[in-house]
């Protein structure tokens, strides 16, 4: 028997389950690889509307102080990208665990935790991928970091960060709906409110005084604010703004572990209930 | 010999339906039992049961001695599942899958490739192993998903439906596979709809039906009036019936079926050849016409009719509670023996 000995201390359970994890992420990133158009269409998406904001609406939507759009857009851009490539995640696990996945994951010694945390591993990277692809699609429309490298590595690392986060919302949608069609559309329906009620295509500047309240704190603003405010791309955030948009990396960060405590541990919940 | 799997009273249920509802299953070590029953029988629950991927809301199982509740791990680590859809990777390689259901088990990546080989050889897989197994046919992504419950070199394994949706030939290959299987020591608990495989490949035959076993037996022990052989007429038109029913219930001694949709009267034969000769002569001296007359074997839907009095399609989506089941039996069920 050629099978690693089984041993139960702690360290040693600790590492079958990082095992566990780097296994079933570079599963599902090979995935990736198996699908290219799928990957086309990631691609596609953000380029769309790179091209759709910089020289569509970009004219149209002014900002204080006559700061450029491109300049503003392409933080709110990334986000949704990542957004919509969670709520993609968890039609995937829907539709995986449809065919009677779930069963051949449950009778294997591996962590029950793999399946779902490998996915967001893997979509953390397959995403850093995409925004390098961003990164070049919008240097080419004029857009730059204009911020001192180390606060510019700062900004990717948590848009990584709300990555892992919103795979995390995907796959709670996902497991919640159940399939895959119904996990697509509440992706979408999940996505839009939450993006464009927040300030990634629109300044607070330019909302009324209930919506600039809603979008205030609402967590992708946070994101946005922080995420701009460390790349040095424009920033406004109108005069005496609330709380989350003073402090808005703290507030981003608290928002990340708040809404990732709450998601996995829902998400984790809805998979072991699943009775098939 | 000793018992593998023993179970008492099961019961699961799925908010109000009830999948299961007391099943007792014995399971001597080495052998291949066959739960047969049609759609909605409670099949499958009754494996995902024995496999801990579900616990019962009553009764007790023990697998090779292990509680299936209480020592769920050691008893998963003794059973190879493949549930009724097969579950392997679709966008991966056959190889793929293997190589990475191996690490999975703990197997480290070289041992893990060593193992996919093995199995690769055993299952004659090398035809395809290198595809992406969403390109394979039903009968090859079966196959596929048995070598992978066979990794860990389970004591028991425990297929759900193995062939169904497969063609002719494919079935035939799994049923030798499955034979190899257990001449290497194999215990075997497969799931099926189809007589015919459940006499071919298991020593004991336990028929379920509204989530219990209404019968357990070798088939020679079943065979008599329930999985023998029938002895059909079809008529020529619907008038001569009741005639030809009369004439086989007196030849045959036992009661016929009869269904006026089909135009066909059934009745169980023990030495069918003879019966057959005396019918014929019979029919031609009572001047009847048929269209068909003949020898066939059991259908699933007869060992139902023979053991319940009622069809197999009226078992399905029903509370699952045998004793309505019996009771409410549809129009056709007259004179059909309880067992
Ligand atoms: N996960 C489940 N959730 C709800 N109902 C279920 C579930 N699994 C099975 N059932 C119900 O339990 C009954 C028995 O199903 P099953 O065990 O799949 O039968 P079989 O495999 O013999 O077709 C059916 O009425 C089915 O609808
Ligand atoms: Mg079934």
């Amino acid at each position: 028997m050629t099978t690693a000995e089984v041993t139960n201390s702690v360290g040693a359970r600790l590492a079958w389950m990082v095992r566990d994890y780097v296994l079933l992420a570079r599963r599902y990133m090979l995935h990736a690889r198996r699908l290219p158009a799928q990957l086309f269409f990631t691609m596609l998406q953000p380029l769309l509307f790179v091209v759709l904001f910089a020289y569509v609406f970009g004219e149209a939507i002014p900002l204080p102080g006559g700061a450029d759009y491109t300049q503003y857009v392409m933080v709110g851009i990334f986000l949704q990208t990542i957004a919509f490539a969670g709520m993609t995640t968890g039609a995937g696990l829907a539709d995986e665990l449809g065919r009677g996945m779930v069963d051949r994951f449950r009778s294997l010694p591996m962590a029950p935790s793999a399946p779902l945390v490998g996915r967001a591993v893997s979509d953390v990277a397959r995403n850093a991928f995409t925004i390098g692809l961003m990164i070049l699609i919008g240097l080419a429309v004029g857009w730059r970091i204009s911020s001192s490298p180390l606060p510019a590595i700062g900004g990717f690392l948590l848009l990584l960060l709300c990555s892992f986060v919103l795979s995390w919302c995907g796959m709670l949608v996902g497991l919640l709906v159940g399939n895959t069609q119904g996990a697509v559309s509440a992706g979408i329906g999940v996505v839009f409110p939450l993006v464009w009620l927040s300030n990634a295509f629109v300044p607070l500047t330019g909302m009324s005084t209930g919506m600039r309240a809603i979008a205030s704190w609402n967590p992708v603003s946070s994101f946005n604010v922080a995420i701009r405010e460390l790349l040095g791309n424009p920033n406004p955030v109108g005069a005496d703004p609330a709380l989350p948009m003073r402090y808005p990396i703290a507030a981003s960060l608290l928002w990340i572990l708040a809404v990732l405590i709450v998601s996995s541990w829902g998400a984790m919940r809805a998979y072991r209930r699943r009775t098939s | 010999m000793t018992a593998f799997i023993e179970a008492a009273g099961l019961v699961k249920r799925f908010g109000r339906v009830s999948a299961l509802t007391g099943l007792d299953l014995h399971v001597e070590e080495g052998t291949v039992s066959g739960l047969l029953g049609p759609n909605g029988a409670g099949k499958t629950t009754a494996v995902r049961v024995l496999g801990t991927l579900v616990a019962p809301d009553a009764g007790t199982a023990t697998v090779g001695g292990y509680d299936i509740v209480r020592q769920s791990g050691q008893v998963r680590q003794l059973l190879g599942l493949s549930g009724q859809y097969a579950a392997v990777d679709a966008h991966l390689t056959g190889r793929e899958n293997l190589e990475l259901f191996a690490q999975l088990h703990r197997y480290r990546k070289r041992a893990a490739v060593r193992r996919a080989d093995e199995l690769i050889d055993r299952f004659d897989l090398g035809g395809f192993v290198n595809r992406l197994t969403r390109t394979y046919s039903g009968g090859m992504r079966r196959r596929l998903d048995l070598a992978v419950c066979l990794i860990a070199r389970p004591k028991l394994i425990a297929l759900d439906e193995p062939t169904t949706g497969l063609d002719p030939r494919s079935r035939y290959t799994l049923w030798e596979t499955i034979d190899e299987l257990v001449g290497q020591g194999t215990t075997v608990l497969l799931t099926t709809q189809y007589l015919e495989e459940a006499d071919r490949l298991a020593d004991q035959i336990v028929v379920i039906d509204g989530g219990r076993a209404i019968a357990t037996g070798t088939s020679d022990e079943l065979k008599a009036d329930v999985i023998g052989e029938r002895l059909q007429v079809v008529a020529a038109d619907n008038d001569s019936l009741p005639a030809i029913e009369a004439l086989l219930e007196r030849i045959a001694g036992t009661t016929a079926t009869v269904d006026p949709q089909l135009r066909s009267v059934v009745v169980p034969v023990s030495d069918g050849r003879t019966l057959l000769a005396e019918v014929t002569r019979q029919l031609v001296e009572y001047d009847i016409v048929v269209h068909e007359l003949g020898l066939r074997r059991a259908t699933l839907d007869d060992v139902f009719f023979a053991l319940t009095g009622h069809r197999t399609d009226a078992t399905v989506d029903e509370s699952g509670d045998g004793e309505a089941l019996a009771a409410s039996a549809g129009t056709d069920s007259r004179g059909g023996e309880q067992v």
